[in-house]
């Protein structure tokens, strides 16, 4: 099957290529974005630290800096258009030792340099005030005001779904397989051919945004050569109850053996430790290892106190997109035109993420002539799922009332009601697995992670896909959560 | 808001006790609240046999043991409300329950017996390294697939943990047409009852593993396979005794936690040991007029167990209002 010439597509869901398509919405092209796997943000985008860098890490003049601070800044509004949960706590930068307090010097200056804003260098004492769990060994701390929480399920989700509702289509379980240059009579670049093991579809415009993969894509259309290398950061997850350990997002001075590890809330009041960072080969690998979240736990005690290692609910790991420069590299591929890259794109990736939408739309519409819509045309605004759990008993009252499913709570450790299941599976791009809806709503998040609400999820996706329970996937093809010849279709067949 | 001298958060064996014997001690005015769409708990799942033997002499399934207590409480006319989820209590005994399909209940009582029941550890509890594909149960979960919707989870099944639901499972798995390829338990002695060992291993030749445990899960998307691996006096694992066993399914029965998110909104001091709230011989808390009953309190394995201390939480409440 060939499809008909596009304007644009956009390769990959994550939030980089959400954003992009959201940014591109705004602009007068038909656009595709063609995904992997059976839902948005199943890549790098759900498993990271979430947060929002003030942007004094990267190098002065860098793609990174650039991006992170001009990212950081679009955030909050974005999150308030798209009713996406944001928390500007702030960061603290620790030192340990005389030695470190040096360092945090030179990472202020550096951040002067990026145009962050809201920076202070903190004493000891100013530390244990703000933070009374950090080890009674802090030398003193870098505060930086502007960094925040964000969550980046909710966001690559809620890109995806304003971009829709502005026109972008979306194809998911279209794995691009292959790229080829289209020429016209004499010989310029027309377009794209774009093969998946389904289709093969043409655009006029390529926009490369696929992780840990865009190397492999990039490398189709260009003689210029990319490599990414997967790092792999684990994770350890504790309980909500914990979630007063910390108030600001704690870093560590990085070493010469890295950026180190975290400790931070979550926008949802959990605290996150990690990441571990090792480089591997397998860009499919994001299993966590003993050694890995040991390194983890160790590592995050060494600077705060009090971290109760019997309330961790479940850990996990993430890849990030390491390209042999160390940069991003976002703009058009020098022997390919219309073929533009977002590839490299590792931390602070997700900060970043709005603008290098922004950038990209803007670049591409250009370059092409996409017109902007007129502002009547195109609706910046979505509202989020409204969460029981969050709302006071007027509100609880009134919600059950007009919608009896949300008297019916699912997921008891989040309180999740099936009112807010049913409008996960129901909104444009909804849910089609159980982490989908776990994404998108929270149930199964808790610290019993799923195990009381599994089979009604299970019942309810069932119900609404008009599948059969032994059908539903806890992350699409493969991930089939019951045995498919059971029990109960034998007992029929008697 | 409503008022009830007495209201009974949970409808599991404990909740059911309490009233039938809080009523039978004079108490006329009782509520049960019970989040599911009908009484008799964990119980409604537990269609094996074994219960009952010291509540009623005999031997009965799990369902028909909870169902003697619901027909008694019917009989009673003591008022019950399903689908009717708690989610706030207050040091006033007042109570919120979320209920389907008519909005929020407020609730004034005098007292309260909490009968809220425990829930399962997980594998996220756990920490074990690995992928995070589908197949890995908590050993109720399977339970509830197998028993209540008919629907097997897997077919090549290993079992981390030998608690009692974790050994009816086996059974239950291999009754199935599952292959159970063994069960393993990091303790060198099973936490499980006797005779589940010998009926729901030792009858099926189903190996337990003991001082075993799994340390890495495999598969992408869904289970393939499972490192076991022998444990030191420290429970570490012993390098150099690693096994991979190939399976689709896992089954997590690794302990219960009393299911006590309520209980903390209210100034009771709960016990690091058992994980529910300091009880006196009343089954009382030390915030009076709250009782609590079952495995809120702590994990018992027996339900006639459960059913004796409710009574008396049940009688202690009845006093406690006559008061
Ligand atoms: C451990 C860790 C911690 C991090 N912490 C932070 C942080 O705190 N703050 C921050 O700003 N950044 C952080 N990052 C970076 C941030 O997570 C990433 O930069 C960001 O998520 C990248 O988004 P993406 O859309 O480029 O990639 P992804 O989310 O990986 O999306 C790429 C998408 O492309 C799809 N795809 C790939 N190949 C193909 C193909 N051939 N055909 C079709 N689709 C394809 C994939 O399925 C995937 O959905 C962290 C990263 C890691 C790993
Ligand atoms: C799988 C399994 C197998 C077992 N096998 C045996 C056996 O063979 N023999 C034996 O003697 N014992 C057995 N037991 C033990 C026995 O069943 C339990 O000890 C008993 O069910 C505990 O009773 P309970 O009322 O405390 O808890 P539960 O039965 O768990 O009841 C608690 C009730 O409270 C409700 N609830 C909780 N929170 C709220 C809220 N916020 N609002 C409203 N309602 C709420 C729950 O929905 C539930 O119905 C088994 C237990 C299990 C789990």
């Amino acid at each position: 099957m060939v499809n008909c010439m596009r304007d644009v597509i956009i390769i990959g869901a994550g939030v980089v290529g959400a954003s992009v398509a959201r940014a591109l919405s705004a602009y007068q092209a038909d656009v595709l974005v063609l995904e992997k796997e059976c839902e948005m943000c199943m890549g790098t985008s759900k498993a990271n630290s979430a947060l929002v860098h003030a942007g004094f890490d990267a190098k002065p003049g860098s793609r990174k800096a650039e991006f992170n601070v001009s990212g950081s800044r679009m955030m909050e509004q974005l999150c308030r258009e798209l009713d996406v949960p944001y928390s500007r706590d702030g960061a603290l930068v620790l030192a340990f030792s005389e030695e470190e307090k040096g360092v945090l010097q030179e990472l202020y200056d550096r951040g002067v340099k990026n145009g962050v804003n809201e920076m202070e260098i903190l004493d000891a004492e100013a530390v244990k005030s703000l933070e009374p769990h950090v080890s009674d060994r802090v030398a003193g701390a870098l505060y930086a005001g502007s960094a925040a929480l964000v969550c980046p399920f909710l966001l690559t989700t809620a890109l995806c779904e304003n971009a829709y509702v502005n026109g972008v289509e979306f194809a998911f379980e279209e794995e691009v397989t292959g790229i080829e240059k289209m020429t016209d009579a004499s010989g310029k670049v027309a377009g794209y051919q774009i093969q998946t093991p389904k289709a093969s579809y043409q655009a006029r415009c390529v926009i490369n945004c696929a992780g840990v993969y865009a190397d492999t894509l990039h490398n189709m259309v260009s003689s210029r050569k990319y490599h990414i290398t997967p790092v792999r950061g684990e994770y350890c997850l504790l309980d909500r109850s914990e979630g007063g350990l910390v108030q600001h997002t704690l870093f560590r001075v990085p070493s010469a053996k890295g950026k180190g590890v975290l400790v931070t809330r979550t926008v949802h009041g959990n605290i996150l430790l990690g990441p571990t960072a090792e480089p591997g080969n397998d860009k499919e690998s994001t299993a966590t290892t003993a050694k890995g979240l040991e390194r983890v736990l160790a590592e995050t005690k060494d600077m705060v106190n009090d971290i109760d290692v019997g309330k961790v609910i479940t850990s996990f790991a993430g890849l990030r997109a390491h390209e042999d420069g160390g940069d991003f590299v976002i703009g058009v591929a020098e022997d390919a035109p219309c073929f533009y890259d977002a590839l490299g794109i590792e931390s602070p990736g997700l900060s970043a993420a709005p603008a290098i939408g922004c950038f990209l739309a803007e670049l591409v519409s250009g370059e092409n002539g996409f017109a902007k819509k007129p502002s009547e045309d195109f609706h910046p605004y979505r509202k989020g799922i409204p969460a029981f759990a969050r709302m006071s008993n007027e509100e609880r009252n009134d919600v059950i009332r007009s919608n009896p499913a949300y008297g019916n709570i699912i997921c008891r450790c989040e309180e999740i009601t099936e009112g807010e299941i049913l409008e996960a599976i129901r909104r444009p791009l909804g849910a089609r697995t159980l982490d989908g809806i776990k994404r998108r709503v929270r149930a199964g998040m808790g610290r019993c992670q799923s195990g009381f609400c599994m089979p009604k999820l299970t019942e309810i996706l069932a119900r609404e896909l008009g599948q059969e329970l032994t059908d539903i996937t806890k992350s699409g093809e493969g991930s089939r959560i019951l045995e498919k010849e059971s029990r109960r279709k034998s007992d029929d067949s008697i | 808001m409503i008022a009830y001298d007495l209201v009974i958060v949970g409808g599991g064996p404990a909740g059911l006790a309490a009233a039938v014997s809080a009523k039978e001690n004079g108490v006329d005015s009782i509520l049960i609240l019970e989040r599911e769409n009908r009484l008799g708990g964990i119980l409604n799942q537990c269609i094996h046999n074994g219960f009952g033997l010291h509540t009623f002499q005999e031997e009965l399934t799990g369902t028909e043991y909870a169902y003697r207590y619901i027909q008694k409480v019917k009989e009673l006319g003591i008022d019950y409300k399903v689908s009717a989820f708690v989610t706030d209590i207050n040091v006033q005994k007042q109570i919120t329950a979320a209920v389907r399909g008519e909005g929020l209940l407020e609730v004034q009582a005098n007292a309260i017996i909490l009968a809220m029941g425990c829930r399962e550890r997980s594998r996220g509890a756990l920490n074990i390294a690995g992928t995070r594909p589908a197949g890995i149960f908590s050993a109720g979960t399977a339970q509830y697939f197998v028993n209540v919707l008919g629907i097997m989870p897997g077919k090549e099944v290993v079992i981390l943990g030998s608690g009692d639901i974790g050994l009816i499972m086996a059974r239950r798995m291999t009754l199935e047409g599952a292959h159970v390829k063994c069960v393993a338990e990091i303790l060198p002695k099973s936490g499980g009852l006797q005779r589940n060992i010998v009926q729901c291993l030792e009858d099926y030749d189903i190996p337990l593993r003991l001082s075993h445990t799994v340390i890495e899960i495999h598969g992408e998307k869904r289970l393939t396979g499972v490192t076991l691996a022998a444990v030191d006096e420290k429970l570490k694992s012993i390098p150099g005794t690693e096994e991979y066993i190939p399976c689709d399914t896992l089954l997590l029965s690794v302990g219960l936690i009393p299911e006590n998110e309520l209980t903390r909104q209210l100034p009771v001091t709960m016990l690091p040991e058992t994980k529910g709230p300091k009880v006196d011989a009343g089954m009382q808390t030390d915030l009076p007029g709250v009782f609590a009953c079952g495995n809120v309190v702590r994990v018992y394995d027996l339900v006639d167990n459960v059913s004796a201390a409710a009574v008396v939480a049940g009688r202690s409440a009845a006093e406690y209002l006559r008061e």
